[in-house]
C-alpha cells in the first residue's frame, strides 16, 4: 500500500515542478515540443531513479557508519554530477538526434533541484531501498508530465493569437502558474479518499 | 580523525566516479569528424537550411564527407565558401549570385477586390485552404504574414500600408519564406535588380483590371516599346528577364499603365 502512496504523492499531490517548485529550468527551456519534453523527461527519470539508489547506498552503508551523515549534501552533488555525465555519454552515443535535442539541459540535470530534492527527501522521509528508487521513478514520472503537459499547451499556444507582449515565454509562466493551481486540488486527502 | 574520514570519503569516491567516467568515455566514445567541426565553426549558424540540409551541422558534415557542393550556404557568402574550400583543400567555385525574396504584389484590401472576410486563425496556408484566400485575386499576397513568422533574420515586414515587405539587405536568401508562401507570390530575385514586377497574376488582363487597382493586365507595352527593359509578358503576366540589359527599365516603370514594374532596390 506505502508503494502506492508513494507514487500518487510525488506523481500528483507532491509534483515537483507544480507543487514543490523544483527544477523550473527545464519546464520552460524544454517544453517548445513534446518530443523534446519527453526525451528530457525520460532522462530525468532515469537519473532520479538511479540517483535515489545511489545515494540511499551510500548514505546508509557510507556515511551513517562514519559518522559522516553531515556531508550528504556534497556527496550527493557528486554522486549526481557523475550520474549525469554518465547519462550524457550514454546518449549522445545511443541516440544523437536526442542529445541535440536536449542541448544544454542534459548538462543542466547536473544541478537540477529536483534530482538532489529527491535525494535528500528519501532520507528525510526514512524510505527504505525499495521506497527510495520508487519515489525517484515516481517523482521523474511526475516532473515529466509536467512537461509533456506544458509542450503541449505550448504547441497550441502557437497557433493561437497572443499578443504581441504575451508571446513566447510570458503566456507559457501564465499558462504554468495555471496549471499549479490546478494541481493544488491533489492533496493529503486525495490518499485519503483513495487508500482508505 | 573525523575529518580524515571525511576527507577520504569524498577524495575516494571522486577517484572513483572519475575512472567509472573514463572508463565510460572509452567505450562510448563517439567519433568525431574533426573537418566537419571546422567547417562548422566557418558557417554562419543561422540553421536556415538554404542548403536543403538539416541545420549547419547537417551540411558541416556533408562537405566534410564532400557528399555536398560547396557554395550551398547563401547566408554565409563568398567569404564562407572561399574558407571552406581552402580546410577540404579544394578550388573555391564561388556562390553564385546572390538572390533576395521579393513580394511580387502590391494588392490591399483597398486597392484589390475581395470575395469574403477570412476570419480563421492568422496563418497564410489557412487563408489559402478557404476558396485560396479572401481576396478575388488567387496569386497575390494573403497579408497574414507567415513569412514574417519563418524569417530567421526579420527581414520581412509590414510597411506603412499594411504590405508584406522584404528587406533586401537584411534577406540572407534562405527561401524560407518560399516554402511556406501557399501563393507562390514570394520569388527570388538577383540582389543587384534595381525592379520588380509587382504582381504575380495570371489572370486575364480584363479580370486584373475588375478586380485589382496595380495589377499587371499584360498589356506587352513594356515589351514591345522598351525592349532593352528585359520585360518578358507571359500568360497575362511580366517578368523581369535580370539575365538581360536593363537600360530601359525606368522608361517602361514610368509606361507602365498600372505601374506595376516598381522599384526594388535604391
Amino acid at each position: 500500500m506505502s508503494y502506492i502512496a508513494i507514487f500518487i504523492t510525488y506523481v500528483f499531490i507532491n509534483n515537483f515542478i507544480l507543487s514543490q517548485f523544483l527544477g523550473l529550468c527545464p519546464f520552460i527551456g524544454v517544453s517548445k515540443n513534446s518530443e523534446s519534453a519527453i526525451g528530457m523527461g525520460m532522462a530525468v527519470t532515469f537519473v532520479m531513479g538511479l540517483a535515489s539508489v545511489l545515494t540511499y547506498l551510500v548514505y546508509h552503508f557510507l556515511l551513517v557508519p562514519l559518522n559522516l551523515a553531515f556531508l550528504q549534501t556534497l556527496t550527493f552533488i557528486l554522486l549526481i554530477a557523475g550520474l549525469v555525465q554518465f547519462v550524457e555519454l550514454v546518449i549522445q552515443k545511443n541516440s544523437p538526434a536526442l542529445y541535440q535535442a536536449l542541448g544544454i539541459f542534459l548538462p543542466l540535470i547536473t544541478t537540477n533541484c529536483a534530482v538532489l530534492g529527491i535525494a535528500i527527501l528519501n532520507i528525510n522521509e526514512n524510505y527504505n531501498l525499495m521506497e527510495s528508487f520508487l519515489a525517484g521513478i515516481s517523482g521523474g514520472l511526475g516532473f515529466t508530465l509536467a512537461l509533456i503537459l506544458m509542450s503541449n499547451i505550448r504547441e497550441r499556444l502557437d497557433l493561437h493569437p497572443v499578443r504581441k507582449v504575451f508571446k513566447g515565454v510570458p503566456i507559457a509562466f501564465i499558462s504554468g502558474g495555471l496549471m499549479a493551481l490546478a494541481f493544488m486540488a491533489f492533496d493529503k486527502s486525495l490518499l485519503t479518499n483513495l487508500l482508505g | 580523525m573525523n575529518i580524515l574520514f571525511a576527507f577520504l570519503i569524498i577524495a575516494v569516491l571522486g577517484l572513483l566516479l572519475g575512472l567509472a567516467l573514463a572508463f565510460a568515455a572509452e567505450k562510448f566514445a563517439v567519433e568525431k569528424d574533426e573537418k566537419a567541426e571546422q567547417i562548422l565553426e566557418i558557417l554562419p549558424g543561422a540553421n536556415c537550411g538554404a542548403c536543403g540540409y538539416p541545420g549547419c551541422s547537417g551540411y558541416a558534415s556533408a562537405l566534410s564527407k564532400r557528399e555536398a557542393p560547396n557554395g550551398l550556404c547563401s547566408p554565409g557568402g563568398p567569404k564562407t565558401s572561399a574558407l571552406v574550400a581552402t580546410i577540404l583543400g579544394i578550388e573555391d567555385e564561388g556562390v553564385g549570385e546572390r538572390m533576395v525574396a521579393y513580394v511580387h504584389c502590391r494588392g490591399n484590401n483597398e486597392l484589390t477586390q475581395r470575395n469574403f472576410k477570412y476570419d480563421g486563425i492568422e496563418e497564410c496556408s489557412g487563408a489559402y485552404m478557404l476558396f485560396k484566400g479572401e481576396s478575388s485575386c488567387k496569386y497575390g499576397c494573403l497579408h497574414l504574414g507567415s513569412c514574417i513568422q519563418v524569417c530567421p533574420t526579420d527581414a520581412i515586414y509590414r510597411d506603412e500600408k499594411g504590405n508584406v515587405t522584404v528587406e533586401p539587405d537584411k534577406c540572407i536568401g534562405c527561401r524560407k519564406c518560399t516554402l511556406v508562401c501557399p501563393t507562390n507570390v514570394i520569388k527570388m530575385i538577383p540582389a543587384r535588380g534595381s525592379h520588380a514586377i509587382a504582381c504575380n497574376s495570371f489572370d486575364s488582363g480584363a479580370f486584373v483590371r475588375k478586380v485589382c487597382e496595380v495589377g499587371c493586365i499584360g498589356c506587352k507595352i513594356c515589351e514591345r516599346k522598351f525592349p532593352d527593359s528585359g520585360c518578358v509578358v507571359e500568360n497575362f503576366l511580366a517578368t523581369i528577364d535580370y539575365s538581360r540589359p536593363m537600360t530601359q527599365i525606368a522608361d517602361a516603370a514610368e509606361a507602365c499603365p498600372t505601374k506595376c514594374i516598381v522599384v526594388a532596390r535604391q
